[in-house]
């Protein structure tokens, strides 16, 4: 890490940061721009006005709209504008790009995991390639958490019983803090973690290092075949799960959902919550089964399942 | 606490001022607690949209048909408390007094009924913290039937004050204690705390018995 | 001779039955300053503690527990009720020509409800305490915390009362003992933030007494209302929470901006510019601030278009504040002005305030909040509001009307060392905090990088000069109680009813019924500045 006497700005890790910054340099010189007169002003009535100085007291205004007016919107119209930028930039930091690398996080008193498509997990450390879009899909085991990257100048709140998402795209290879940035308990301040940016080819050589033999799709598999999904999901007697992902559900109540990895998620763990038409309500819950990181391997398998899996399954 | 009819109490002058000034006052304590009971309904009326299912199952276990003879009997009391403020305007002692402890008897019966309910209830297993023996399937109807406690027992205790109000006035008018302008303030006072508590229950009731039925 | 003065009849039980607002001020004033105290030695543990990069003076839970009695014990019992049921309970009916509150028992049960809360929570915070935060955000309050999160729970639950009770005494009050001729607009503006003030007391103050019954409900019978395993949600805590806690921000802001509009025309001698604004401009605040709660949750999980739109109220929400800020400055244009502690203390408030306010429009930017949410850069803006500006405000109404309180002349010169100090230990104090906010330094941390240990340990040493600074107070204005020479009817040659009266006032406050016949802050030469 960097070993200096007087830290003033923190890196930046991504092109992002770098916009960040340039809108919170822009907002300060605005704000100074509608401030340094009030200050200015202060001082120079201070002293032209002391008691028992000799000055110009006749005709005290007691108001004075055209001012007033002036005083108001110049600066609204002035924040609309940095708000304009501040929005656009926000929508940019909550769309990931399609092609992001995805990564699931679950986050616990007091530690982060991280689990990569390809199987490898790690904890308190997230590699991740330089240049190509990283989208985390996280959640927390027990109490809100917050995922944060002072140099990517991001983070998200990490839910309990609900996927939040974060991504970036890093641009220089380096190690970076990473904290908990949601009040958790005892051990908030020690549950840190390093991000750590790799050139493309030294991404490669670390996920080759540290692959697990199965990725995480496979993983997602042995629990389908384990816990006997098949037996119901591929016999009529439960929804079809050939193609499910992003797929429009129709559901008992009469409403339409899709099926994205929050309802996924929620179908295991909680079958009740939304029950699928022209089904009986008899899915057990797996919630006393299953942890976060399994029910994420579980999803990422279900995801893949083309709509032609398991034959002819309709 | 025998209060003398010559001057209204400090720091007025006027009785039409004291009388302005405690009305106000009601209404804005009166506002708060629309406040308070309006977010726990806003809350229960979130939970119906994000489980419906639930909410059903919750329901249709309630006892409909004690709750609706509950919400008659309290706006009937509501009602005899504007009978008493009436009476009280147009000075007949007795009207008052009967209409008062009418509206107080069918209050506490309000409180009985709850009492039965909630018993029933107990006896179901509902009741918050006995989970492991619940009738109930979905978390979330179980969810739903606790803040149904919650609401019913913080509303209950509300009505408990209005009866204790309506005995403390009652007694005060049996016994010549209270007089004047002063009775007449105190009694459009807890006449306005009546209305809101029997208002709440008018919100309550759909958005706990009917909705999702 | 004119009648006794309120502080006349001594006796311990005439103070604890009193019904006079003035004496209920005084004994919420010395309840306010007990609790600041206490509150301030938490602070100190907590930066004394971060000196060191490492945890070394308290474990981990005991820093938790440090940072929360800060919380709970500064928002709720000194912040809150300072001004309000301090100055306003006080000044209230003087300014406006009345004898006393509109409801003077309902009074005295407020402060008893102000105290007994106090006493509950203070004994649940030093009996263990509980670690959750002030803000007792859902799951961790309600299932994973070991500490006396109901008791903690109760004492505010009951201090709640007492704000509400106090909002509507003077909102009563305001409306119906006005002394004829009295009307809204010659009313002091210090009447019109009350007035602001106590609507979110009487509406937002509820919504915290159900969400803390709520949490207490979770924690004891486990109800499910925030636990999503039972179908709950823990974003709905937070949606109730800062509901409320956004209006009280204001309540603990808008009276500290009443007092700077007596403080400012008082010192210059001069009407206020632009009284309509500036009195519509507190009435704005209050409303609009029930508005904006979303923007302490832009990374909490809330939809991204909510997100907008509470930013944009954010926005729009700083406008009154900014009103305020440029015509107190307009106000001093050809003014008459005498640079005593009460002023010193107001533009200590203006300078404060306006940093804090324009980093409250900082976070309330999208794309800076992502960054700077939940780190030091939120903990500097708020105490820049919370502690810079609104205890300067606390401190200038102390200044400027103690003499009217007790009778006594403290000294000028301590008087504005303590601003100076104030305003310099401040700045140190937080100040680097903005930096390591935006450093990544992350709030409620007792270790951190060993970078950030020289912004750390500045931070400190200027919270050294800020006790220091509050402390020295004490002295010279209980000093002045013995020591000082008697103030007479008007010091600071100020306008208002409350210099009309003698210092201190009688028990009725007037020997005859008012007759309002003049502007506010009527400064002319013609201004009629006869005693009453």
């Amino acid at each position: 890490m960097n070993e200096r006497f007087l830290h003033l700005w923190p890196e930046q890790a991504s092109d992002y940061a770098v916009s960040v910054d340039w809108l919170v340099i822009g907002f300060t010189a605005m704000m100074a721009l509608f401030v340094v007169p009030v200050f200015v002003a202060l001082w120079i009535f201070i002293w032209r006005y002391r008691r028992g100085k000799k000055a110009d007291r006749d005709h005290r205004p007691q108001s004075n709209l055209p001012i007033e007016l002036a005083w108001i919107i110049l600066p609204f119209i002035g924040s609309l504008v940095i708000f304009l930028f501040s929005a656009r930039l926000f929508f940019f930091a909550r769309t990931p790009p399609a092609d992001a690398l995805e990564v699931q996080v679950t986050a616990r008193q007091w530690m982060w995991k991280f689990q990569h498509q390809g199987g490898q997990r790690e904890i308190n450390t997230l590699h991740v390639p330089a240049r190509r879009p990283v989208k985390l899909t996280m959640i927390s085991e027990d109490v809100i958490h917050s995922l944060f990257f002072p140099s990517l100048r991001i983070k998200q709140d990490v839910l309990p019983g609900r996927y939040s998402m974060l991504w970036f795209q890093a641009e220089h290879s380096g190690t970076y803090q990473v904290y908990c940035a949601e009040y958790c308990g005892t051990d908030h301040a020690a549950m840190l973690a390093r991000l750590v940016v790799l050139d493309p080819g030294d991404y490669e050589h670390w996920l080759q290092d540290n692959g697990s033999a199965a990725d995480l799709i496979s993983q997602g598999q042995d629990l389908y075949r384990q816990y006997g999904c098949g037996s119901c999901h591929e016999s009529g007697s439960a929804p079809p799960l050939a193609g499910v992902f992003n797929r429009p559900v129709r559901l008992s109540d009469g409403s339409e959902v899709v099926a994205d990895d929050a309802y996924l998620r929620d179908s295991i763990l909680l079958p009740q919550k939304q029950l699928v038409a022209g089904y009986l309500p008899i899915m057990p819950t797996y919630s006393n089964l299953l942890d976060e990181e399994a029910v994420q391997r579980l999803v990422a398998y279900l995801r893949s399942l083309p709509a032609t899996a398991f034959g002819d399954s309709k | 606490m025998i209060r003398s009819e010559q001057r209204p109490s400090e720091p007025f002058v006027a009785w039409a001022q004291q009388r302005e000034a405690a009305r106000l006052g009601m209404w804005l304590f009166l506002a708060g607690e629309a406040m308070m009971f309006g977010s726990l309904i806003l809350v229960a009326g979130f939970y119906r949209l994000q489980h419906p299912d639930g909410v059903a199952e919750a329901v249709a276990g309630l006892h409909f048909g004690l709750a609706t003879l509950n919400t008659f009997t309290l706006l009937t009391s509501s009602l005899l408390m504007t009978l008493a403020l009436t009476a009280s305007e147009q000075a007949s002692e007795r009207r008052l007094r009967h209409c008062l402890m009418g509206a107080t008897l069918l209050a506490a019966l309000f409180l009985a009924c709850k009492g039965l309910e909630y018993s029933l209830e107990y006896r179901e297993g509902l009741l918050p913290g006995f989970a492991a023996d619940s009738p109930l399937h979905l978390p979330s109807a179980r969810l739903f039937m606790n803040l149904y406690f919650i609401a019913t027992a913080l509303h209950g205790v509300h009505v408990l004050i209005a009866v204790g109000l309506g005995l403390w006035l009652y007694l005060g008018f049996a016994r010549g204690r209270l007089q004047g302008h002063q009775a007449s303030t105190r009694l459009e006072m807890v006449t306005l705390y009546w209305h809101l508590v029997d208002g709440i229950w008018v919100l309550l009731f759909p958005t706990l018995y009917l909705v999702g039925r | 001779m004119i009648s006794p003065s309120y502080l006349h009849r001594q006796g311990l039980l005439s103070w604890f039955l009193t019904r006079d607002h003035k004496r209920i001020a005084v004994l919420y004033m010395i309840t306010v300053t007990f609790f600041f105290f206490v509150g301030g030695l938490a602070a100190s543990l907590i930066r004394i503690e971060l000196v060191t990069p490492n945890g070394d003076l308290l474990t981990a839970d005991g820093y938790n527990r440090a940072f929360t009695l800060h919380g709970v014990i500064m928002v709720w019992f000194f912040l809150i009720p300072s001004i309000p049921s301090v100055f306003g309970n006080f000044l209230v009916p003087i300014m406006i020509g009345a004898r006393d509150m509109a409801f003077p028992r309902l009074n005295l049960f407020s402060w008893y409800l102000l105290l007994g809360g106090g006493l509950f929570t203070l004994l649940a915070l030093l009996l263990g305490g509980v670690d959750t935060g002030w803000t007792f955000y859902t799951p961790l309050s309600t299932m994973f915390s070991n500490g006396h999160v109901v008791a903690v729970i109760c004492g505010v639950f009951i201090a709640g009362f007492s704000s509400i009770f106090t909002g509507i005494n003077i909102i009563v009050t305001v409306h119906t003992l006005r002394a004829p001729g009295m009307t809204w607009m010659r009313l002091p503006l210090f009447i019109w933030a009350m007035y602001a003030t106590s609507i979110i007391l009487v509406l937002a103050t509820p919504v915290l007494a159900i969400t803390l019954l709520l949490v207490a409900a979770e924690h004891l019978f486990n109800i499910g209302v925030f636990d999503p395993r039972l179908g709950g949600d823990p974003l709905l805590f937070q949606h109730l929470f800062w509901f409320y806690s956004h209006p009280a921000v204001y309540i603990m802001i808008l009276p500290a901006m009443g007092v700077v509009s007596e403080l400012i025309t008082a010192a210059g001698h001069k009407r206020i510019f632009g009284y309509r604004f500036v009195a519509w401009s507190s009435v704005a605040i209050a409303v609009i601030g029930f508005l904006v709660w979303g923007h302490h949750m832009f990374v909490a999980g809330q939809s991204m278009y909510a997100s907008l739109v509470f930013s944009l109220l954010s926005f729009l929400v700083s406008i009154p504040s900014a009103i305020k800020a440029y015509n107190w400055s307009a106000t001093l244009y050809k003014s008459d002005l005498t640079l005593h502690a009460p002023f010193l203390f107001a533009l200590t408030f203006i300078g404060l305030f306006i940093v804090g306010g324009v980093t409250g429009l900082f976070l309330a930017l999208l794309a800076a909040d992502l960054h700077a949410h939940d780190t030091y850069f939120v903990v500097a803006h708020f105490h820049y509001i919370m502690v810079g500006a609104a205890v300067a405000g606390y401190f200038g109404a102390l200044h400027f009307w103690w003499p009217k309180i007790t009778g006594r002349m403290y000294s000028q010169l301590w008087g504005k060392i303590t601003a100076v100090l104030i305003f310099c230990g401040f700045n140190l104090t937080f100040f680097p905090q903005f930096l390591l906010g935006y450093l990544g330094m992350p709030r409620r941390y007792h270790s951190y990088d060993p970078d950030l240990q020289f912004l750390n340990v500045l931070s400190s040493a200027g919270a050294s000069i800020l006790a220091l600074a509050y402390a020295l107070p004490f002295f010279y204005l209980l000093g002045s109680l013995r020591w000082g020479e008697r103030a007479p009817m008007n010091p600071w040659e100020a306008a208002g009813l409350e210099w009309r009266v003698p210092s201190p006032p009688p028990v009725h406050n007037f020997d005859a019924p008012v007759t309002v016949d003049f502007e506010a802050y009527d400064y002319s030469p013609e201004a009629r500045r006869d005693p009453l």
